[in-house]
């Protein structure tokens, strides 16, 4: 699967992740900040319940419409002289465009920041094509710059690494010489990429959201860096999700604003901005090719299941920025492109039970998540559905968890079964117990007692205690 | 007012005292208290772990325990949280659906009950030192019980508040989570101890008997010196 990342497994990766003290401070310091300022920007909508509301509607009603929707925008792109070209997989999108480039005889390709392309792994299929691949925002740039380390965060990836240690890869991959200033390090940036965007062959965009009824796509960025993308070479290329569109520009407005707003906390970003085809007779810029090429990777298996919700979301991170989880173990401990909430939900998906059957026990079932989806993704309850098809349908649940859960449904509908296990349990506990403690506990209590304490069952149970209470009389 | 009581098994086997001092405080707010023995466990367990086949007998003999009832109070947000989820659960299941939500419906945590259906907002208690309160996930989030708590420690004589640093932030029980991602519910406890301590409470009162066993065994095992009390018990000091 091509949107995996890393290596070893899921214990291991957290067990990296919880000892990598640089990514936690990293981690902590940006949800806080950017938890702050979602809320603050949703608070100063004013009534930010109904905005999420709307913007559920739009996503379903788009979803229940997809082919409609589709098979308009197609038809929009290609009435303006630009070509679509409908990728069932990864490997034929990336065939596809494999095939433009060599057709144009492209030596060089400048990105602006997608994770779809992330998602079918493009980059690596251009290198083999002999094609140089520049990425051109600015945290995508510096984790290529390191050696190709994978994303973290699906709007902000390079949050894993703090400015001192941004500044060292420059150093050292880029002889860069000055202070680890967040401008200082963007200039130098800036000055490296304008050389790649002049003598780029091709340019190569995600999309937001396409607009069906104009057959138009939409790019919210904070550095401008996609409109150089799109502006300056011959050739361009946008890489959308099948399901990443919208009926007209009156949908587009309510959506961008609760991407912006629940991504970084801004009312817009800086740049957001609408192409449509490529350039026109009296344009000034734009490319003279335009290709729109629409994956579905999995995503049609999805559509009209118990999952479909998820097809729903606008990638705006919101649920990565409050999720406790995540703030512990790092985007990489996923071991997928799509970390936190959305990738837990997602990666199991388009990647399958094999290769992340634990994320959806990476959570406490705390809902932060499903609080502050700007399109009110159920994304507790979908991975408690990840956790009941593993047990019923995969044969992926350990026999010891079966087996003490089919006592649990034993014991639990049995009134008399459970005073009875309850009755014994302080003897039976007995040797474990300090006190009123227990400091080592056996079977699944050994974890939990590593850790923390677990306390003695009471040996005069409540309910013994009210019946006696009863016989007393004295109530 | 008849009151039936869901003590949950938590409560049943390990804090009996917050039982009891449920008991009392709504005794002592005129209810009278109805216990009933065939009370098991909401299922919350086996079902949030995904075996839901096997949690929907323990959902049946609670959903039968309290057909009877007028009302259901309960000390624990999320054990009441997860009777306002069996309707949906039994959605396709016409007669034990009805039946669910019929259970639903009736059903109070402590502090919303005392609140909303009592209208009682000072229960007379006095308490003295510093403290501070955990906000549950389950109590506040799925079933939305934010201002009760806070309303009632407001009133509690002799009692000084402070709030949580990061309170919406999970303690890192989580259920079966807690052992089964034992490193990560590690890190989470620790944040949360560590917000506990910032505050230089005396007291960590929390309405739910899971999170308090966390942060609670956590506390315990670090020997930090905080009273870890559920809000019953709170209420019930005078
Ligand atoms: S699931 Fe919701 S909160 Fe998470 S990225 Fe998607 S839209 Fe944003």
């Amino acid at each position: 699967m091509t949107m995996k990342i890393g290596t070893g497994d899921f214990k291991e990766r957290v067990d990296q992740g919880i000892h990598d003290s640089f990514m936690r401070g990293a981690v902590a310091g940006a949800q806080e900040r950017m938890g702050t300022r979602r809320n603050d920007a949703a608070e100063e909508l004013g009534n930010w319940e109904d905005w999420r509301s709307h913007g559920e509607e739009i996503r379903q009603h788009v979803l229940e419409h997809l082919d409609y929707y589709l098979q308009q925008l197609s038809e929009n792109i290609a009435s303006r002289g630009g070509h679509v070209f409908f990728a069932q997989t990864g490997e034929e999108a990336n065939q596809y465009i494999q095939d433009v480039v060599k057709r144009k005889n492209a030596k060089k390709v400048v990105k602006a920041k997608s994770m779809v392309t992330e998602e079918i792994a493009l980059n690596d299929c251009l290198k083999q094509a002999g094609c140089e691949v520049i990425e051109t925002d600015l945290g995508e740039y510096i984790l290529q710059v390191d050696d190709h380390d994978p994303p973290s965060h699906i709007v902000v990836p390079a949050l894993h690494k703090n400015k001192e240690q941004i500044r060292d890869v420059f150093a050292e991959r880029l002889g860069y010489q000055k202070t680890s200033k967040p401008e200082e390090l963007a200039g130098h940036a800036r000055l490296k990429l304008r050389e790649e965007f002049l003598s780029a062959d091709i340019g190569i965009t995600g999309c937001n959201f396409a607009v069906a009824e104009t057959g138009s796509f939409s790019l919210v960025t904070n550095e401008g860096n996609a409109d150089l993308v799109t502006a300056l070479p011959k050739t361009q290329i946008t890489v959308m999700g099948m399901e990443r569109l919208v009926p007209t520009f009156e949908e587009l407005e309510v959506l961008v604003s609760l991407l912006t707003r629940s991504a970084v906390g801004q009312k817009l970003t800086s740049y957001i901005t609408v192409l449509t085809g490529p350039r026109e007779e009296f344009d000034v810029d734009g490319p003279e090719e335009f290709h729109l090429v629409i994956v579905d990777n999995g995503r049609s298996q999805i559509l009209g299941g118990e999952f479909q919700s998820i097809l729903q979301c606008i990638r705006c991170a919101a649920c990565i920025n409050t999720c406790p989880v995540y703030r512990h173990v790092g985007g990489h401990s996923y071991g997928s492109i799509y970390s936190g909430p959305i990738g837990a939900v997602l990666s199991p998906l388009l990647g399958g039970y094999e290769d992340y059957k634990e994320l959806p026990y990476a959570s406490t079932l705390c809902g932060a998540c499903t609080d502050v989806c700007p399109v009110k993704i159920p994304l507790h309850q979908l991975l408690h559905k990840h956790r009941q098809n593993i047990v019923e349908n995969t044969g992926q649940a350990p026999i010891s968890e079966k087996l003490a859960m089919k006592a649990f449904g034993l014991g639990a509908a049995s009134p008399s079964l459970y005073k009875l296990g309850s009755k014994i349990a302080p003897a039976a506990m007995n040797p474990f117990t300090q006190g009123d403690k227990i400091k080592k506990g056996p079977g699944p209590l050994k974890a939990w007692t590593e850790i923390r304490d677990f306390p003695a069952p009471n040996k005069e149970r409540f309910r013994d205690w009210y019946k006696n209470r009863d016989k007393g009389g004295n109530q | 007012m008849k009151v039936t009581l869901f003590a949950t098994c938590l409560v049943d086997m390990f804090q009996s005292n917050v039982g009891k001092a449920t008991v009392e405080l709504l005794e002592r707010l005129g209810c009278e208290i109805i216990f009933p023995e065939s009370q098991v466990c909401c299922g919350q367990p086996a079902y949030n772990s995904g075996y839901v086949r096997e949690s929907k007998e323990a959902m049946k003999r609670m959903i039968r325990t309290f057909q009877n009832a007028e009302y259901v109070v309960s000390p624990s947000g999320s054990c009441v949280a997860m009777f306002k989820e069996y309707p949906h659960i039994f959605k396709e299941d016409h007669e034990w659906g009805l039946l669910a939500q019929q259970l639903a419906e009736k059903t109070y945590e402590l502090t919303q009950f005392i609140v909303d259906v009592l209208h009682i907002e000072d229960v007379g208690a006095q308490l003295n030192g510093k403290a501070t309160y955990h906000t549950s996930c389950h109590m506040t989030r799925l079933l939305g019980v934010k201002s009760a708590p806070m309303i009632l420690l407001n009133n509690v004589k002799g009692l000084e508040y402070t709030e949580l640093p990061g309170k919406e932030q999970c303690c890192g029980f989580g259920g079966t989570f807690s052992v089964k991602m034992a490193q990560i519910s590690e890190q989470m406890v620790d944040e949360k101890v560590t917000h506990v301590e910032e505050t230089g409470a005396d007291y960590l009162i929390g309405a739910d008997a899971g999170c308090m066993m966390n942060i609670g065994g956590r506390i315990d095992r670090t020997g930090k010196p905080i009273k870890v009390m559920h809000i019953a018990e709170v209420l019930n000091s005078r």
